[in-house]
């Protein structure tokens, strides 16, 4: 090594990632709904857990997420390059080198996982591990550009993190959590449908199957409102179960008829008539969707605070 | 060239160090955190002294199994 070497500086033209980017890297958006359903899955638990522990576990499962997103921008780099909504993260923009985006997933991962494992109990552990894999390999890696039901299975991904705060207070599983899941599930294939019958083009040109692409858009269509009934009855008969009660089943049965109604509307019209309102249904849809996801987990949590009151419950 | 206290590659990555010192007192603090949890909830601390790789008869609680009878005195 030359003396000179110990004092070589960077080309100005070199930019060097920021603290923000890493950041960026770890989907805070997508973030914040895994901590706000994982919190919800914790609180609404019969088993009360110390606030610290609560505070530790949410925190593991919050890395762990974006510890999935950063192994997924590394993988997904090509596609995100080729998409508008995604050209502009970390890795295609060049802030981030792919190696440097793997090394933090795959660390975080293992940091997560081992201190949700010290923290609570082995069950919860277990299904964050899980979570981690089906998301980052399951589906980044295999599903999501092999088959358009892609985000079908995909999306358990993104349902297990009131399971996972179900297991930190109980060390279980139960139907409870199970509903809470497929909650989630079911919501996420109507969720993206109406997404994708809005940003067509993206998907395509990314060479990702989405069904748009491979089925066409009608059979999107049918999908949407297919997947949209089971939904409903998950989410009332949720209202069922030791979690549930009047407040909840009140605000499932207006947001269920409010979505189920969205849906319908996609399903009976057909591409003509969407571009004519340049899809304002299909927008309105999706923007009721957030709401929906948003409202049942909040009325869950109502439900909790009402119950350590001695108020509520069927 | 000169050798200098201060490289610009410490002005370029303060930020990155920073972010890094900050995230590595928040790791202390939550382990620290859960370590004082942790043992708190243990209730009775003789139960995780008893359990610290040599059992210490001192803090074993006296129960009728382990209390040793004293020998008889003979005059």
């Amino acid at each position: 090594m030359s003396d000179m070497s110990l004092h070589e500086t960077t080309p100005e033209t070199e930019y060097e990632a920021q603290m923000g980017d890493y950041f960026a890297l770890l989907k805070p958006r997508v973030m914040s709904l895994v901590v706000f359903t994982a919190l919800v899955g914790l609180l609404v638990a019969p088993t009360p857990v110390h606030p610290f522990i609560g505070f530790v576990a949410i925190l593991c499962i919050a890395v762990g997420a974006g510890a999935s997103g950063a192994l997924n921008m590394w993988w997904d780099a090509d596609i995100d390059a080729r998409m508008r909504r995604t050209a502009k993260r970390p890795i295609p923009d060049g802030r981030v080198k792919p190696g440097e985006a793997l090394g933090l997933g795959l660390t975080l991962s293992c940091f997560a996982v081992v201190l949700l494992g010290l923290a609570t109990n082995w069950v919860a552990t277990g299904l964050l591990a899980f979570t981690i894999f089906f998301y980052a390999v399951v589906y980044s890696m295999w599903l999501k550009r092999a088959t358009p039901q892609n985000i079908v299975i995909g999306g358990a991904a993104g349902a297990f993190p009131p399971m996972i705060g179900w297991a930190v207070a109980t060390g279980g599983i139960s139907i409870d959590s199970v509903l809470m899941f497929a909650l989630i599930f079911m919501w996420t294939p109507p969720h993206f449908w109406a997404l994708a019958l809005f940003v067509k083009t993206d998907y395509g040109d990314a060479g990702v199957p989405m069904l748009t692409e491979t089925h066409g858009r009608r059979v999107t269509r049918n999908h949407v409102l297919a997947y949209c009934v089971p939904l409903v009855a998950v989410a009332i008969g949720l209202g069922f179960t030791s979690i549930g009660g009047w407040v909840y089943l009140a605000v499932a049965v207006f947001f269920n008829a409010w979505f189920l109604k969205g849906c319908y509307d996609i399903w009976r019209r057909d591409d003509a008539q969407a571009e004519a309102d340049n899809y304002k249904v299909e927008i309105k849809t999706f923007k009721v969707s957030l709401y929906y996801l948003f409202a049942h987990f909040g009325a869950l949590l109502i439900e909790a605070v009402l119950r350590a009151n001695h108020i509520g419950g069927l | 060239m000169a050798i200098q206290v201060e490289h610009e590659i410490h002005k370029r990555r303060r930020g990155r160090n920073m972010g890094v010192g900050i995230l590595l007192l928040a790791f202390i603090g939550v382990v620290f955190g859960l370590t004082v949890v942790k043992v708190l909830q243990l209730g009775d601390l003789r139960k995780f002294e008893t359990f610290d790789h040599v059992v210490r008869p001192q803090i074993v609680p006296d129960t009728p199994e382990t209390t040793v009878p004293l020998p008889e005195v003979s005059n």
